[in-house]
């Protein structure tokens, strides 16, 4: 894996999504694998495939636009809640406005939690954030075909400090465009 | 007190030789614990090639961990017996000792050993319980392990829990590029080994009631899922890939089922699956937060976290369905319930002000004790004897391993050596 060329690396990636889209629904197949887990699924459900833009070259889409409200895609919330706070609702009405214009975009909303309480209430706790989030997006006229959701609880902390501030940057529900 | 013993400790870890796993540090010990002396096994073969092991060593270390006992030092020691007919009692009734241990290992066979232990009474003067064990040099550690569970549990009166071991997540490398594993190590976090490692969250370890298995979630496959791996041979399988939440698997008392929270169809719910046939029942219905299901030893009850109340608490439910109760009131958030092995405790997080800790419950009275008194302790579980509860906390800006005393007066902490430790479960005794 450590010497695999650079070339190589869009190819496992493409074959990795493919992987994860296969097996959806109550599957219980049997690997067998023994030693080490997939790799790098890094792709499957996260920002970082949707980052990496050609070359550098920016195409224009005003998701990335610095001056349009599309650009921030990120809500916070206080400690133990899932309501969205008054002021996120234009940023979100904007990418309703977007998405609903934009039939075929993608987005996988991502909740996450600070890492106080435990771990898998804060799972349950991400996945209200992000449903939260689905629930507005919908009622804004979103198709519930283009939103899909899911939960890291307090596994991908942003900042990872102990103290307020960073709890207050972790606790997030997050709009990644596919 | 406490200051100056863990103080004292990060001097000790600052002297120790680096070495993989986990370090332990009795961070309070018990007043009144029994004098023990454990002389340094004698190895009676080849000087020059020693067995891999200092069996008298694990056994003396184990016995000080547990915190209710108090070893003596070997440079305190005014003779080194390790046959019987060695002994003068009185050497060890000059330094108060209550009970002596000694012990040998022999060559036995090509990459063989044979350990044989004594323990006595120094004031009877009598011999208390001696074994032989032949044993192989991988199996060194273990035997010391069994002979500290003997003389514990001859002393005691409780069996001990030295020869079980811990399943815990390490999370090691960067923000952006963490490397997550989930290891096992012996209850002295000695023997450290990686079951499974991903780039994505894996959590929620769980043991089979024999302990030759481990149920975790994985996100390797870009959302999470339940799998299960033998912990022998690596074999393992993906049980559940629903859609949203595949969350908190537990196995019941007869390793035929496992609990689990699945939000598939809407909010978290407690299903139970039936292992052999894979059929799901959903045991708990409500449109809030059910999670963290954990069976009660007798099998017929499951625990769980719930936010009906407006408020993470404990409820319990019979496994055959119906009204869920409230067992906790006390503080706003409760979560992460399990039972003691004789089912009359349950451990479980607790805020207090705006810290977390670790509380026990006891289920006849209703009566809750805050046994930790750290701010963001979690994870915890019971060893299984019901002597100590393992937990997760915070040192010196990281996560540790920590256990307690179930009546909260020893504490010790487990620290790895990098990364940030989480999780810990502790085995069942293995069957």
């Amino acid at each position: 894996m450590k010497k695999l060329p650079l070339f190589l690396f869009p190819l496992l990636l493409f074959t990795l999504l493919l992987a994860g889209c296969g097996t959806t629904g109550p599957t219980t197949e049997e690997s067998g694998a023994g030693g080490a887990a997939g790799t790098a699924a890094g792709g499957a459900g996260g920002a970082e495939t949707s980052a990496a833009s050609q070359g550098g070259a920016w195409t224009g889409s005003p998701l990335e636009d610095p001056n349009s409200p599309l650009h921030e895609k990120v809500v916070h919330f206080d400690f133990d809640s899932s309501e969205i706070r008054p002021e996120y609702l234009p940023m979100l009405r904007a990418h309703a406005d977007y998405l609903v214009n934009h039939p075929s975009a993608r987005v996988v909303i991502e909740g996450h939690c600070d890492e106080r309480g435990s771990r898998e209430y804060n799972i349950a706790l991400g996945e209200r954030r992000a449903n939260a989030v689905k629930r507005f997006l919908e009622a804004e006229g979103v198709s519930s075909l283009q939103l899909e959701t899911i939960s890291y609880g307090e596994e991908r902390p942003v900042d990872p400090g102990h103290n307020e501030a960073a709890w207050a940057k972790n606790r997030r529900a997050v709009l990644v465009y596919q | 007190m406490k200051r100056f013993m863990r103080l004292l400790f990060l001097l000790l870890l600052g002297m120790q030789a680096a070495h993989a796993g986990l370090v332990i540090e009795i961070t309070e010990g018990v007043e009144g614990a029994l004098p023990i002396a454990v002389v340094p096994f004698r190895w009676k073969g080849d000087p020059a090639s020693p067995p891999p092991q200092k069996v008298g060593r694990i056994v003396a270390a184990d016995l000080h961990r547990s915190g209710y006992f108090k070893t003596l030092p070997e440079s305190q020691m005014l003779a080194f017996p390790s046959a019987t007919a060695e002994v003068d009692f009185r050497d060890w009734r000059a330094l108060k000792q209550e009970n002596l241990v000694i012990g040998e290992v022999e060559p036995n066979g090509p990459g063989g050993y044979k350990v044989i232990f004594k323990l006595f009474d120094v004031y009877q003067g009598e011999q208390l319980m001696g074994y032989s064990f032949a044993t192989t040099a991988r199996d060194l550690r273990s035997v010391a392990h069994h002979i500290a569970d003997l003389i514990y549990e001859t002393l005691t009166g409780k069996p001990g829990a030295f020869a079980t071991r811990i399943a815990y997540v390490v999370s090691e490398g960067t923000l952006e590029h963490p490397r997550i594993s989930l290891r096992i190590a012996d209850s002295d976090g000695y023997n450290s080994q990686m079951i499974v490692s991903s780039s994505e969250p894996i959590l929620s370890p769980a043991w089979s009631p024999d302990g030759r298995r481990l149920a975790y979630v994985s996100f390797e496959n870009g959302r999470p899922s339940i799998w299960i791996q033998e912990v022998f041979t690596g074999k393992r399988q993906r049980l559940t890939h629903f859609k949203g939440i595949n969350g908190a698997p537990a196995f019941s008392p007869d390793g035929r089922f496992l609990a689990m929270a699945l939000s598939k169809d809407g909010d978290p719910d407690i299903y139970v699956m039936d292992l052999a046939t894979r059929k799901l029942r959903r045991l708990v219905r409500h449109w809030a937060i059910d999670t963290e299901p954990a069976w009660s030893p007798d099998g017929r009850y499951i625990v769980f976290t719930s936010d009906r109340g407006g408020s993470p608490q404990i409820y319990r439910v019979p496994v055959t369905g119906g009204a869920a109760e409230r067992l906790t009131y006390e503080n706003g958030y409760n979560a992460r319930a399990s039972y003691s092995p004789d089912g009359k405790l349950l451990t479980f997080i607790t805020r207090v002000g705006q810290q977390f800790r670790i509380a026990v419950m006891d289920l006849a009275r209703g009566s809750v004790r805050v046994l930790t008194d750290g701010s963001l302790d979690e994870s915890p579980s019971f060893a299984p004897n019901g002597s100590m509860i393992i937990y997760a906390t915070r040192y010196g800006g990281k996560g540790v391993l920590a256990a307690v005393s179930t009546d909260g007066r020893v504490e010790q902490r487990l620290a790895l050596q990098s990364g940030d430790v989480r999780d810990p479960v502790w085995s069942p005794y293995y069957k």
